[in-house]
């Protein structure tokens, strides 16, 4: 299994009194007892990303007595955050993610030796962060990381305790392990821009991260403690919403060129893999990496204008359409009188736009990146004047009229 | 036989969750859904017909890249056939590649 079984009990940390009896609950259960707590103890884990999944997984691992936790973010708590992300209070909005965490978590347990990782993980830095802990537990948002991690998991010899989730629904696994699958076993690639509709459905039920998450932390105490069957070759599928659990059967891929054939022996650019532009325009790491629209004039051919010259237009009484592309359950939140037509419907509803075929269209949705693709389909479509409302309606509330609602 | 769509492609088959169809291999069970719901083909296809690599399509518990004869594993009408397409959100809402 992993570093600590092979450690000789007697080189195993020793427990004082205090937390023989903070973890008396541990101790007395025959698969943990005083050996299992000392494995804990000695357990080094490293979670990536210190949000809805990592919130669970980081208390829960602290509570049971892990005795070094690293956490990687590169984030600052936001209110919005506080829906799911368990970990992070509202005395702590606007802390770097890594300090608020490391609160709440000495504040549980003041024996845990907590490691913050304060930087984006990237292919530059992973392969020497994951070499100091012994399982990592992957609680990341977006795909390039995914697969960073998993390779990065493979070159050294970690397990990946992964989760992850999607509006309600949950996936867990132990990859990475020498004789299980990794990663790219189940899914050699990634899915290129535009083919996953989640951007244009976006949302998670709060209470499904700490489901899945408490389910990884689950799986990295057993990976510690020898214990059970982790999920190496099992995939769990969770469905909140019918409450129901499947488990499918994994397989290593023997031509895998990452765990199986070995042939990837680097950390490769994630970026380019992935099929996004690097992000270049200064911000918030975060917002470039979900490719917000850039400040640029024009982007894939798509003029695109500021939500001041939105006001403008609309107070000269300019001839234009507003087509917004939210969700209607989004346009119930806060709207700015524009035409909804949801983006997965217009190609449907093109004919509620033929007046517009060649006069001005100015499209929006929350921030900017849904209605840029509204923009292109329009544009694909032979209307001849399509722009894109860049940072969308919350630029709006930001700048122009902040009682309309931000989310 | 029963199909299993998952939420990410529900958009494409009327919002349901389970889609019934008839066939008498996956294959078979495959076309029947893309031709009751064309949208999907894309979805679960390349433009040359390939499955595409973030997309497994299970036989019960068992990955289809797996069964000897592959998609043209007979199937019976108490098989299900469950299509996982890979997710990564981990915290936040519209994160993955797309834009």
């Amino acid at each position: 299994m992993i570093a600590t079984e092979e450690i000789a009990p007697a080189a195993l940390p020793k427990l004082s009194n205090e937390e023989i009896a903070r973890y008396s609950r541990h101790l007395i259960l025959p698969e943990v007892g005083m050996e299992g707590q000392q494995k804990l103890k000695a357990a080094r884990v490293l979670c990536v990303g210190t949000g809805g999944l990592g919130a669970p997984l980081a208390l829960y691992l602290t509570a049971a007595g892990v005795g070094t936790i690293g956490l990687v973010d590169f984030d600052v708590v936001d209110e919005s955050n506080l829906q799911r992300q368990v970990i992070h209070s509202q005395a702590t909005v606007g802390k770097l993610k890594v300090d608020s965490a490391e609160m709440m978590l000495k504040g549980l347990n003041k024996n845990v030796n907590i490691i913050k990782h304060n930087t984006m993980l990237t292919s530059a830095n992973a392969l020497e962060i994951f070499k100091d802990y012994d399982v990592i537990a992957d609680g990341t948002d977006n795909f390039q990381t995914r697969y960073l991690v998993n390779d990065a998991c493979v070159l050294t010899g970690k397990p990946n305790a992964y989760g992850s989730i999607f509006r309600f629904e949950g996936q867990a696994s132990v990859f990475a392990t020498e004789e299980g699958p990794c990663y790219r076993c189940l899914y050699p690639e990634p899915p290129p821009p535009g083919l996953v509709p989640s951007c244009a459905e976006g949302g998670v039920l709060g209470i499904l991260p700490g489901l899945v998450g408490v389910i990884q932390a689950t799986e990295v105490i057993k990976l510690i403690l020898g214990i059970g069957e982790p999920l190496i070759g099992r995939l769990l599928l969770v469905d909140s919403l019918a409450m129901s659990f499947r488990t499918l059967k994994l397989r290593k891929n023997p031509d895998c060129p990452m765990c199986g054939t070995h042939e990837i022996k680097e950390l490769i650019d994630y970026d380019q893999f992935c099929g996004i532009e690097k992000p270049t325009t200064a911000g918030p790491l975060e917002v470039a990496q979900h490719a917000a629209v850039g400040d640029t004039q024009v982007q894939d051919g798509i003029p695109q204008i500021s939500v001041e010259t939105l006001k403008a237009k609309r107070d000269a009484g300019e001839d234009f359409l507003l087509l917004d592309v939210r969700e209607p359950h989004e346009y119930q939140i806060a709207e700015i009188n524009g035409k909804l037509i949801p983006l997965g419907s217009i190609g449907q509803r093109l004919s509620e736009l033929a007046d517009y075929k060649d006069k001005e269209i100015l499209v929006h949705c929350r921030s900017g990146a849904r209605s840029q693709k509204a923009a292109l389909e329009l544009k694909a479509a032979g209307f001849t004047n399509v722009s894109n409302v860049a940072g969308g309606i919350l630029a709006w509330a930001d700048r122009i009229d902040t009682s309309v609602a931000k989310y | 036989m029963q199909i299993h769509i998952p939420t990410p492609l529900r958009a494409y088959t009327e919002k349901q969750e389970t889609v019934s169809v008839d066939g008498a291999t996956v294959a078979d069970a495959l076309a029947a859904l893309t031709a009751k719901f064309p949208a999907m083909q894309a979805h679960l296809y390349s433009p040359e017909g390939k499955l595409r690599s973030f997309v497994n399509i299970y036989l019960n518990d068992e990955d289809v890249r797996y069964l000897p004869a592959g998609d043209a594993t007979t199937v019976s009408t108490t098989d299900e056939l469950t299509i996982i397409p890979s997710i990564a959100g981990g915290c936040c809402p519209a994160a993955c590649c797309c834009r």
